[in-house]
């Protein structure tokens, strides 16, 4: 059979057939490569909350896709104006001003307060146990410093093609920015 | 320096603000940072850095090494071990190890985005899991698809019991990966959503947390994946889409035995995705066992007279009737392909509506128009920053004429796909002997291990020869 004429011509036909899909294929991904040479940036990007963007609506801490989510609190102990009554740590209507937990307003209990000269108070963030919440930034932002703030932690971050997290945010405030400058980091001259 | 008069009219009012507060804020300077009398330093905000690049090039290594192995696994040893081996490398690697993401699969939205302008960056590293394997696919077939690719190693490791499913069921099916990667491309194109990422159904399970939804979507997959094969890979996978395209066209293909058939008809059964060609019934009939015989019925309207030029009147005793169904099928096409376009065009409003910035805008139109009571996060912070409305108008319109061309033509492209696989129905060259269907092997090696003339399957050889000649 295999020398018979007529499978030789059909082995033919299928040779050029294999060779025109050969062909076209390497003329697409070529066209494609020319392509996203002139058009694409070649960066290597993360994902990072712009915190001017940020409107502390708690999704952070929900949406992503890991549990506790990759957003953490960050302070910028430079603007904070260590305050002994800090909004960002007690709850609006907290029965007394020391650090029982039925004060505080973070649900984990992630900030620790320290005096350091009176009446100057420094409010650290326990990593482990902030979970993105983001209620001491939206009290820190509303009656403080806003000296707190989301920032997505890269040590946690696993890089999502595309962020669940950005995907749910409502002021689309979770970009890609430059892995080189990694975070957005409010500074105490800035707005 | 003492602002506790301040402070403490704050804390009296604060309550009443706090239940008030409608609109974010971003704070300000309210406090000025005190000067410390002790020497108090400040705390560094601490800032762990992302992967270091070598992550990258490590895993573009590791990806090129793996598709290398997978063909020589799979051409040269021909070794299912050795393959299941390798995906079992793959899942742990690229899936649980490095979250199975970026994925070639993902990689098609970046490259998308990144064609579509926007000033979308493409790292190097995306763009070389989009293009290696499809380079590899040139070469050697769809061996990712077997011992690379994390999705279809997991699918691969719960086969178990695999069911045959009806090739009309089959090929059916097989559209739903087309309307996938054109859906992919369109809103991946526009910006609107990344559908391949966000209904992944086993990254959830390689992270080893994710949604309720994703997870059960994997554990949906699996379980059904147990009895029908690699359920993603065959109906859904729009990468695997691509390479059902080049594949036929490979340098080097994955084959069924070449030394000399004996029509056993093992290859055939075992092969749990359908991909195995058997051949045309007239050739068959002679010699094979009932089941083959049956499909002397199925094909019966088209083979026998696509003689072996494949077109209607190249062989010889052509039937009328084919060549009527071929006509018939060629005015079809076009129609398919209107069919599509008129039906994008119908969708396009409804699609653009899944783009968030289009719906910011209704909603804002539909909140000063009163129709909806009340305001949704986004409104509360467009109006609150005060950002401009004519310029969210204009991307909005932006963004619905992008659907309002590129929703017909998925309409177009889904009628032609459908068109060219009647088409192809229609005029199946004719076949001498059982043949891998290049565009839908998955490069599994399964066949191999089947085939009488494996080394190791001498005994069933002769007992299968024997057979026939009995016969």
């Amino acid at each position: 059979m295999a020398d018979s004429p007529q499978a030789g011509q059909s082995s033919d036909r299928r040779g050029f057939f294999r060779g025109l899909v050969r062909g076209l294929a390497l003329l697409a991904g070529g066209a494609t490569l020319g392509l996203l040479a002139t058009r694409a940036q070649a960066a290597r990007t993360v994902w990072q909350i712009d915190p001017y963007k940020c409107t502390m609506c708690g999704r952070c801490a929900v949406e992503c896709v890991l549990s506790p989510s990759a957003v953490k609190c960050v302070h910028s102990h430079g603007m904070c104006g260590y305050c002994e009554l800090c909004t960002g740590f007690f709850e609006p209507d907290a029965p007394n001003l020391h650090e029982g937990a039925e004060n505080q307003l973070c649900p984990t209990g992630a900030i620790e307060r320290t005096l350091i000269e009176q009446p100057y108070f420094e409010y650290r963030i326990k990593e482990d146990e902030c979970i993105g919440c983001a209620k001491c930034v939206a009290g820190c932002a509303a009656f403080g410093n806003g000296s707190m703030y989301l920032q997505i932690r890269h040590d946690r971050c696993v890089d999502c093609n595309d962020c669940a997290i950005a995907r749910a945010c409502p002021t689309q405030a979770i970009r890609r920015v430059p892995a080189d400058q990694p975070y957005l980091l409010k500074q105490v001259d800035e707005p | 320096m003492r602002l506790g008069a301040g402070r403490l009219i704050l804390w009296a009012v604060g309550p009443a603000l706090w239940l008030g507060l409608a609109v974010p804020a971003w704070g300000t300077q309210r406090f000025p940072p005190p000067q410390f009398e002790t020497d108090h330093t400040l705390p560094v905000t601490h800032t762990p850095p992302p992967d270091a690049p070598w992550r990258d090039v490590l895993d573009v290594a590791v990806l090129a090494a793996a598709l290398g192995l997978a063909a020589w696994l799979v051409l040269a040893r021909r070794s299912r071990r050795g393959v299941l081996a390798l995906a079992v490398f793959s899942l742990v690697y690229f899936g649980f190890w490095r979250g199975g993401c970026v994925c070639p699969i993902g990689a098609i939205q970046n490259v998308t985005a990144a064609l579509a302008g926007g000033g979308h960056a493409l790292p190097l590293v995306v763009a070389a899991f989009f293009l290696l394997p499809l380079l590899a696919t040139i070469l050697f077939g769809r061996i990712f698809c077997a011992g690379v690719c994390p999705l279809g190693a997991i699918q691969d490791v719960v086969v178990i019991r695999p069911l045959r499913v009806p090739m009309w069921l089959e090929q059916s099916l097989g559209m739903l990966a087309y309307l996938y990667l054109g859906a992919a491309v369109l809103f991946a194109a526009t910006g609107s959503a990344w559908v391949i990422c966000e209904y992944d159904p086993f990254v959830g399970l390689f992270r080893m947390s994710g949604t309720m939804f994703m997870l059960g979507l994997g554990a949906v997959f699996l379980l059904g994946g147990m009895f029908l094969a690699r359920p993603y890979c065959r109906w859904l996978c729009p990468y695997g889409v691509l390479m059902s395209w080049i594949a036929p066209g490979a340098v080097w293909q994955p084959r069924i035995d070449p030394v000399g058939c004996i029509q056993c008809q093992l290859c055939r059964d075992g092969c749990p995705i359908n991909a195995i060609d058997a051949p045309d019934a007239p050739a068959a009939a002679a010699r094979t066992t009932p089941p083959a015989g049956a499909r002397l019925h199925q094909g019966a309207g088209a083979l026998p007279g696509a003689g072996a030029g494949g077109f209607p009147g190249a062989g010889v005793g052509v039937g009328r009737r084919d060549r009527r169904r071929m006509a018939g099928l060629l005015l079809i096409a076009p129609l398919l392909v209107a069919a599509g376009v008129l039906l994008g065009e119908r969708l396009a409003p409804t699609l653009a509506r899944m783009n968030e910035r289009v719906q910011l805008t209704d909603r804002l139109l539909a909140e000063d128009m009163g129709w909806v009571e009340g305001h949704t996060d986004a409104t509360a912070a467009f109006r609150s920053r005060g950002e401009s409305r004519t310029e969210l108008a204009a991307e909005a319109e932006r963004i619905e004429s992008a659907f309002a061309w590129g929703s017909p033509l998925l309409g177009a492209f889904i009628g032609l796909v459908l068109a060219a696989k009647l088409i192809q129905h229609a005029r199946r060259r004719r076949r001498d002997e059982f043949a891998i269907h290049q565009p839908r092997c998955v490069a599994c090696a399964r066949c191999f291990a089947l085939c009488p003339h494996h080394p190791g399957n001498e005994a069933m050889l002769i007992e299968l020869t024997r057979e026939k000649t009995r016969l």
